[in-house]
């Protein structure tokens, strides 16, 4: 037997573990979603009510559905203008430099800290803040968690655009330079569209980050199980409510929150698949 | 397909090694050790006693602190010797059970009121403010309701913040038994569970968050577990009971609501206590454990060591160590029972403890 084949062997068996693990966890999230989706149907998908007293029993994801999607996009717009910003400033205009090494070891490292750290940092710091500055009752709610969340994904963006923003080759560049154009005009006729597909993709991966954070979102959302009126309400995500009610969950509560989990598995796929088909018209 | 079929081999061969190394660990007798799995509430204090046992006797217990919820889930799955809940299994839920089961109740605990009012010391609250804060009808410390019951206290013109639990809690449980029990409204409203549609409020997770939310906002009320409360010496409200007396949370107050007359099973709610010095939020929380220890193949010694230990657990020297890591212990006509029914466990039919 030759190596190759061996290699070959290798790699095909592994993939196929992987696909096999994909396939058995969205078996299992569908086997033990089944008796929540009998009782409630698409009212599980629309409905806001979320009421586990025993013997009137009734439960809607809207408003986690909706918690964290607004988490999520809240804090995709505040980090976008941080994190291109940076990703701009390491891969092209401080290129090389000692400031910008210095600047992209401390960006992957926000990337680094547990999400828990980021959680009561919130708690301590970001949530008096918030008091402070006068944004509505106790500074829990929507906005804090998406600024959190903001803070989390910062790292994810920034890396891989600045990955890609350096790789644009320099003989473009150049090319654009010896015609006259100025630093701003380069960037935006030449590096940007030549690095967006990499961007987006930065981008999409760090909305997944934060569709799936749960431990500092829960320590700031408030945790309410309703249908959020504005920014400054307290609320509540699909992740969160997972993990804070899993451990005591049985019957048609389990299954309500592992349908939830399903929504979640379906939720991240479709936004992987939207980001793919952008990627792909831009080129 | 040669590579997959290997590598089922493998799994397989590494599964029969792992039980022919259990079943042999099983046999030596003198070093049996017994799984168990479920509330956190008490987990401070069953590794105190888990620990004392394995000095006196050898017998180790290795104690998952995964919920109630998981503990009644591992018994029904078989993969512990038993779990512990801080809510008794209802009917429904016993009769889902593939075998039947029984409870032991192990110690108290109560739920106490904590707030964050600066300058205030002593708080009184009577089933009624209850209510009413908790509903959501009274919104700011300076009611004149709360006024009222609380002649000398000068409260201060703030919004109440109310903090329960975002996770589900057998702490949720008792509170919201004893809101069922004394507010008509909260029951038909509300009701009786680990987690709840709460008409107010905001949700923060374990005791340790609702504490910490509690501690940095002003204003905010909440509940929490008397074993936390205590250990973290939290300032805690009195609380008005049936006899009408206003009751500071302590051991002694707390056991004094298990005194009246509590079914055989043991499978009983105490709040709002009948006697005039309890306090009206406190509990019990059980062991649960099959009734006929013969199943999937577990050994007579494993079984024998389940009751024995259950049995010294619920004894004088256990119960006496309770207060140290503050919970209450089983009033002496309670831990009677308790051990009645350990005396009905059984092997194969017959019962595993004499006398």
């Amino acid at each position: 037997m030759n190596s190759d084949k061996v290699t070959k062997g290798v790699l095909f068996s592994v993939s196929i573990l992987i696909l096999l693990l994909a396939a058995g966890m969205l078996y299992s999230l569908v086997g033990g979603s089944v008796p929540s989706f009998k009782a409630f149907g698409w009212q599980f998908i629309i409905s806001g009510e979320w009421d586990p007293t025993y013997g009137r029993e009734k439960y809607g994801a809207l408003p986690f559905i909706v918690g964290t999607l607004i988490t999520s996009f809240a804090a995709l717009l505040i980090s976008l203008p941080l994190s291109f910003s940076t990703s701009l400033f390491l891969g092209e205009y401080f290129r090389g430099t000692r400031v910008a090494r210095i600047l992209g070891i401390l960006v992957d490292l926000l990337a680094g800290i547990p999400s828990i750290v980021y959680g009561l940092w919130g708690f301590y710091v970001l949530r008096p803040l918030m008091i402070d500055l006068g944004f509505g009752g106790q500074g829990f709610g929507i906005f804090t968690a998406s600024l959190i969340l903001a803070i989390m994904i910062i790292p994810y963006a920034t890396s891989l655009s600045n990955e890609i923003i350096s790789m644009v080759p320099n003989d473009l560049k150049e090319a654009a330079y010896s015609l006259g154009a100025t630093r701003l005009e380069v960037i935006t006729t030449v590096t940007i569209p030549a690095a967006r597909s990499g961007i987006v993709a930065g981008y999409i991966l760090s909305f997944g980050r934060a569709l799936g954070e749960t431990m500092a979102v829960t320590m700031l959302i408030g945790n309410t199980n309703q249908v959020p009126g504005s920014l400054f309400d307290t609320g509540n995500t699909m992740a969160s409510v997972i993990a804070n009610q899993f451990g005591e969950a049985d019957g048609l509560k389990l299954s309500s929150l592992i349908a939830i989990g399903l929504l979640l598995f379906l939720m991240t796929g479709v936004i992987n698949a939207i980001g793919k088909l952008i990627i792909k018209k831009m080129n | 397909m040669k590579t997959f079929l290997s590598l089922i081999l493998v799994v397989v061969l590494f599964s029969a090694c792992q039980n022919s190394a259990k079943k042999a660990g099983e046999s030596e007798g003198s070093s049996v050790s017994l799984t168990a799995a479920g509330a956190t509430f008490p987990l401070p204090y069953y590794n105190l006693v888990f620990k004392d046992y394995a000095k006196a006797t050898g017998t180790q217990v290795t104690y998952g602190g995964i919920g109630s919820g998981g503990g009644i889930r591992s018994l029904k799955d078989k993969v512990v010797d038993f779990g512990a809940t801080d809510a008794f299994l209802n009917d429904d839920q016993l009769a889902e059970m593939p075998a039947e089961v029984v409870h032991i109740p192990t110690c108290m605990g109560a739920v106490v009121i904590a707030y964050n009012l600066p300058g205030v010391n002593e708080l009184k609250l009577s089933d009624s403010l209850l209510e009413k804060i908790f509903m959501g009808e009274i919104t700011r410390w300076n009611d004149p309701a709360l006024k009222s019951n609380n002649e000398g206290v000068t409260l201060p013109d703030l919004e109440i913040v109310f903090v329960h639990r975002s996770d589900g809690s057998g702490t949720t449980h008792i509170f919201s038994d004893y809101m069922s029990k004394v507010s008509e409204k909260w029951a038909s409203q509300v009701g009786t569970g680990k987690s709840l549609k709460w008409p107010v409020g905001m949700g923060a997770k374990g005791n340790p968050g609702v504490a910490g939310t509690i501690s940095q906002t002003e204003g905010a009320i909440g509940y929490i577990g008397s074993e936390f409360a205590f250990a973290q010496k939290i300032q805690t409200a009195k609380v008005q009971n049936s006899s009408g007396e206003y009751i500071e949370p302590s051991i002694e107050s707390i056991s004094v609501a298990a005194q009246g007359e509590i079914p055989a099973d043991t499978r009983v709610m105490v709040t709002n206590s009948e006697f005039p010095t309890a306090y009206p939020i406190s509990g019990f929380t059980w062991i649960i454990l099959y009734k006929e220890q013969s199943y999937d193949g577990r050994s007579e010694a494993l079984a024998r060591a389940t009751v024995e230990f259950l049995d010294w657990r619920v004894s004088e020297g256990a119960q006496a160590q309770a207060a140290k890591v503050n919970y209450a212990p089983l009033p002496d006509a309670t831990v009677q029972k308790a051990k009645a029914i350990l005396r009905s466990v059984t092997y194969n039919g017959e019962a595993i403890l004499q006398e």
